[in-house]
């Protein structure tokens, strides 16, 4: 790890300063993907701006038919929260398969759509829940966040302050599990929202996708018949020594009927 | 003593440090005035070395010194030697190429060692090894040991990158058997690469005291003295007596930690260099990836012949095995004698031929991991057994039992040179077939088939070798050592006892077994039983624990030892209780007089031996002994396994339903150690079938799957509750009965659970299964059931 200047702001507004007026800072958040990247000096930060002491940024509350994620609030609060437990199972199901006990304390919401790592769980939830991501500048919609491989809509010096999933009628999350990292290869959240139905993917692309053709299926006809034979071509998916872009294609439907089955 | 002797399933005195953070590990340990090392690795996989620039280094900002090859080499460092001479078919020794602990002209695979930096700080050293300028020209990197032959030379001294072209077994006979067969079954294999991963990586102190020209080296090492004798005899030139090796708590090893590597070597070189600060490293587990030795790395072609009654008439094996870049220290003997030696099995096959050409290839070194040779002669003889019944129309388990080798037949002559002292295979499989319910399989799987998932079942009856023994035979074999083991018993005056043993514990739970083992021996509460091991300043010198040796072996000199101890407190005791010698009986911990209601306690007579006021004319004061003992043959632990799956067609996920062993041990000293050292073996087999895969990238050599984010580790959730029962056929040459554990579990399995897979799929798919392979696998098998 190289050396770099600590900071601890207490405010979003100092922090926001301070991302500013570094030379080259970087928000902390858990730490699970920053740190080791640091270890590995993969990264070489001037300055490092950890959130846990933002008391702003961490919680879950409900609001306008929303559930509301702090940036800062880690998967295991997810996984526990009542609120979400009781008004988006499927989100509290996605959060306590990711990782082990100990990334789930630590590691954030806010710092895993920032991260935007393709093989992450919480896209497919922001993707398709049709979540707003809410900054210190403004807010964007979940289907707009991820713009490639650990890319984001993200500006230089803006940050997650929540995630707000509206929710919906009905959501299901199945993930076929990496079997070395337990990162999705292939995630799957099925939702029938105000706004339709939604069909993300999440591990088998750059970034979290819809699948149109299931949507359209499954809003026709809200059913396991409905994507019974429905298949995802392999093209543009993700090819590695775990999976192959035909394999990756292949469970893609079978996690979207398993999250189906899941939604009810 | 009753919940404390032998048989007893006495729960572990070392885990209390354990479990508690207070174990005492390499790293654990710092010393006054260290310093502390990083080497800077090879990026590529084999480049000519052209020049390296250590100045920019040398003055970065708390750097006490920078190393290289050359320093080395200037100071007359030797090559880390391959401690076992193969002789090949041609009579000709295996190509030993140097191998030196910092390259000097070249580097020959991902992480081989390019220069050592020593700092204030392990951060300071990585931050100035980046300074270092090296200049590599690179060249072709080959990975593959098929391709091996045809690929760029990696040694001078190794054409082809042949190491050995070696033969065992009689090809002529084989041939002859193959053409009066009624069928042939053939198979190509591969067993997988495996990285050890133990818990703890390694690590290591060297330190040289300016005052008395002696060194320390503190060391993850499984074998402290055979790596002082490495370390001095051939590479660093130092006398063994100003070395003391000390190897901690050690967690885990595998086989990772017998061997003598670069680091240690240079930090212990390093320490003078830089007049006598101590010079500690240990290793990031991506290090640990890059450089612990690899286990495995085969690729086989195999047949076996059977007559029409399903006798076996011959087997014929050809293997490819990779060394990677260096032969590491016995690197040579797994895949030739730990290997081909055991591919008779558990079975009468007449006559057995078996070719290995051994390979270099830019990848790590290849050497010992848990069972050695034995899970890949297993996981030969027991897929073939397995195919040829499916091939023939016969219940597995029965294809087996004709071909067992019977009770009334040992000792048993194989054709592949060992002689099986004792064995009783066929109690071990009714009694797996029994547990698993054999006979009920065919419902379960009708079962699973209703929900939509394959079901298959898979046996494993393996035969391994443990202690490798006598020292005269392995010598006769071209290994450079001997593997006894020694053992020191030493009383106290006040009756309690310290045992001095040459075997090393790094999880095996030794501290326990042995006490239980000298507690019953001599008849004093377990709790006065004290085990030292691992520092070769306070045990006799010993080989240090693999192979399963340490109870057989090892456990056998503590006997010895013992047995000296009560010959000489007979004496003792004779005179206290004016009887003659020969009238003094020892059971329990009393010496009696036979016929009388004398008696002596062994505390008294310890008591005695060191306040000797009352004392036989002629006999030493003190109660000290020190035992070696050098077994007279291998001994043969064997069982069955039984692995029943359950595979989802959608996905390729394979479930292990259930999984029976039934494994002979001979006699057992802690059921408990022993059912968690078949339950540790099983879980890195079952890694090594399922999961666990080392992949080099073909055309850069970069090793892909570098930690745990691509290598995938078994974890507890892969697992069923194992069964694990035993039976007993004690081994009949050494005195405790015993045969050896610690390796059963990884030997058997990868068979057992790859039989079961593709007895549920219907095709054949090599290791690890992962999903996608089972996955298309199973779909095929679906897409043929549906035309
Ligand atoms: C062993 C292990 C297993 C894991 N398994 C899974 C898994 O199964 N599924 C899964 O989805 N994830 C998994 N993760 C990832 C983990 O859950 C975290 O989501 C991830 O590490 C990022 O969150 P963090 O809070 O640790 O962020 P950090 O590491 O602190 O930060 C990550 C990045 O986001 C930026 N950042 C952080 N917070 C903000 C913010 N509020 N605004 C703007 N930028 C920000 C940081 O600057 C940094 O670039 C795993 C991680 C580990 C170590």
């Amino acid at each position: 790890m190289y050396d770099f200047t600590y900071h601890r702001p207490s405010s979003l507004e100092e922090a926001a300063k301070l991302l500013a007026g570094a030379e080259d800072g970087k928000i902390l958040a858990g730490g699970h993907t920053l740190l080791p990247t640091l270890k590995q000096r993969l990264a070489q930060p001037s300055d490092l701006i950890d959130l846990s002491g933002i008391k702003e940024l961490k919680g879950i509350s409900e609001a306008g038919g929303a559930v509301v994620v702090g940036a800062m609030t880690p998967h295991g609060d997810v996984a526990d929260s009542s609120v979400v437990k009781a008004r988006i199972p499927a989100l509290a199901h996605l959060a306590s398969d990711i990782g082990d006990a100990q990334v789930r304390h630590r590691g954030t919401i806010g710092g895993s759509i920032a991260n935007a790592d393709p093989a992450a769980d919480y896209p497919a939830a922001v993707v398709g829940l049709g979540a707003t991501v809410k900054t210190n500048k403004r807010e964007i919609a979940g289907g707009d966040f991820f713009k490639g491989l650990f890319e984001t809509a993200l500006d230089e010096n803006e940050l997650v302050v929540s995630v707000s999933f509206p929710v919906p009628e009905k959501a299901g999350y199945a993930k076929f599990a990496n079997p070395a990292s337990r990162y999705p290869i292939v995630g799957v959240m099925v939702a029938k929202t105000a706004g339709g139905v939604r069909v993300a993917v999440t591990g088998a692309g750059a970034s979290a996708f819809r699948w149109t053709e299931a949507e359209q299926a499954l809003s026709a006809n809200w059913s396991a018949d409905a994507i019974k034979n429905l298949t995802h071509g392999p093209d543009g998916l993700n090819s590695d020594i775990h999976a192959s872009a035909e394999y990756r294609a292949h469970l893609i439907g079978v996690m979207a009927r398993r999250a189906l089955a899941a939604a009810g | 003593m009753a919940d404390s002797g032998i048989g007893s399933r006495t729960t572990r005195r070392e885990d209390k440090r354990f479990l508690t953070g207070k174990g005492r590990y390499t790293d654990d340990i710092n010393r006054h005035g260290q310093a502390y090392a990083y080497f800077l690795r090879a990026p590529v996989a084999h480049a000519r070395v052209t020049g390296i620039d250590t100045s920019a280094a040398e003055t970065a900002p708390g750097v006490v010194a920078v190393f290289t090859g050359k320093d080395m080499e200037a100071d007359g460092v030797g090559s880390l030697p391959c401690g076992w001479v193969v002789t090949d078919k041609h009579g000709q020794p295996h190509k030993a190429p140097p191998h030196f602990p910092l390259v000097r002209d070249a580097v020959r695979y991902v992480g081989d060692h390019v220069a050592m930096v020593i700092a204030e700080s392990a951060a300071e050293a990585k931050d100035a090894a980046e300074l270092i300028q090296v200049d590599y020209e690179e060249l072709p990197a080959v990975v593959d040991p098929m391709q091996a032959r045809s690929s760029q030379q990696i040694h001078e001294a190794a054409p082809e990158n042949l190491c050995y072209d070696w033969e065992l077994g009689d090809k002529a006979a084989a041939d002859a058997a193959f053409a009066k067969a009624a069928h042939v079954t053939k198979l190509d294999l591969i067993n997988n690469r495996l990285v050890p991963n133990a818990m703890e990586p390694r690590a290591a102190i060297g330190e040289w005291d300016s005052g008395t020209d002696e060194y320390t080296i503190y060391s993850t090492s499984q074998n402290p003295h055979l790596l002082r004798l490495i370390l001095c005899a051939f590479v660093l030139g130092l006398p063994e007596s100003r070395v003391r090796v000390i190897a901690p708590d050690v967690g885990g090893g595998f086989g990772s930690k017998i061997f003598a590597y670069a680091e240690e070597t240079a930090c212990t070189w390093a320490s003078k260099k830089i007049g006598g600060r101590p010079v500690k490293w240990t290793a990031e587990r991506g290090e640990a990836f890059l450089s612990d030795c690899h286990g495995r790395d085969h690729v086989t072609h195999c047949e076996l012949a059977l007559d029409a009654d399903g006798r076996f008439l011959g087997m014929k094996v050809d293997t490819t095995a990779n060394m990677g870049a260096y032969l590491s220290s016995f690197a040579t003997s797994v895949p030739s004698y730990l290997y081909a030696t055991l591919l008779a099995g558990q079975y009468t096959t007449p006559v057995v031929y078996a070719n290995v050409k051994a390979v270099f290839t830019n990848t790590a070194p290849v050497d010992a991991y848990r069972g050695a040779g034995r899970p890949e002669a297993t996981y030969v003889v027991e897929r073939l057994v397995e195919i040829a019944a499916r091939e023939t129309g016969r219940d597995p388990a029965e294809l087996r039992r004709l071909n067992f080798i019977k009770p009334d037949q040992f000792p048993y002559q194989t054709p592949v040179a060992l002689m099986y002292d004792i064995g009783d295979y066929e109690p071990s499989l009714d009694k797996a077939l029994s547990m698993i319910d054999y006979k009920g399989f065919g419902a379960r799987k009708a079962a699973s088939e209703a929900r939509g998932k394959l079901r298959g079942i898979g046996l494993s009856a393996y035969i391994e070798a443990c202690g490798i023994a006598p020292s005269a035979v392995v010598g006769s074999l071209g290994a450079g050592v001997g593997l006894w083991e020694s053992a020191t018993v030493r009383f106290n005056a006040t009756g309690t006892v310290a045992v001095m043993t040459g075997a090393h514990s790094h999880g095996q739970g030794h501290e326990t077994t042995f006490a239980q083992l000298v507690s019953e021996k001599l008849g004093i509460p377990y709790e006065n039983v004290e085990i030292v091991h691992g520092d070769t300043g306070r045990i006799p010198m010993g080989m240090g624990t693999y192979g399963s040796r340490s109870l057989a072996v090892g456990g056998s000199a503590i006997v010895k030892a013992c047995d000296k101890i009560i010959a000489k407190g007979k004496k003792i005791a004779a005179h206290l209780m004016e009887a003659s010698e020969g009238d003094v009986e020892f059971a329990n911990g009393q010496f009696t007089v036979a016929g009388t209601d004398k008696s002596k306690a062994m505390a008294e007579i310890a008591f005695t031996a060191y306040v000797p006021h009352n004392y036989p004319e002629g006999v030493e004061p003190g109660l000290d002994e020190t035992a070696f003992y050098d077994p007279l043959n291998f001994t043969y632990p064997s069982g069955v396994h039984i692995a029943e799956v359950e595979i989802d067609p959608d996905t390729g996920i394979t479930t292990i339903a259930d999984w029976v062993a039934v494994d002979d041990f001979g006699n057992v000293i802690n059921p408990m150690i022993v059912e968690g050292q078949v339950h540790g073996g099983i879980a890195q087999g079952v890694g090594q079938a399922l999961l666990e895969h080392t992949v080099y990238d073909r055309d850069s050599g970069q090793l892909l799957t570098g930690s745990y984010m691509d290598y995938a580790m078994p974890r507890a959730d892969n697992f069923p509750t194992f069964r694990v029962e035993t039976t007993t056929s004690a081994c009949t040459h050494n005195p405790l009965g015993v045969k050896g554990c610690g390796e059963a579990g990884a030997i058997a399995s990868p068979a057992a659970l790859m039989n079961a897979i593709t007895d549920a799929l219907g095709v054949e798919i090599d290791m690890p299964a992962t999903p996608e392979k089972v996955w298309r696998a199973a779909q095929a098998k679906l897409r043929v059931a549906a035309e």
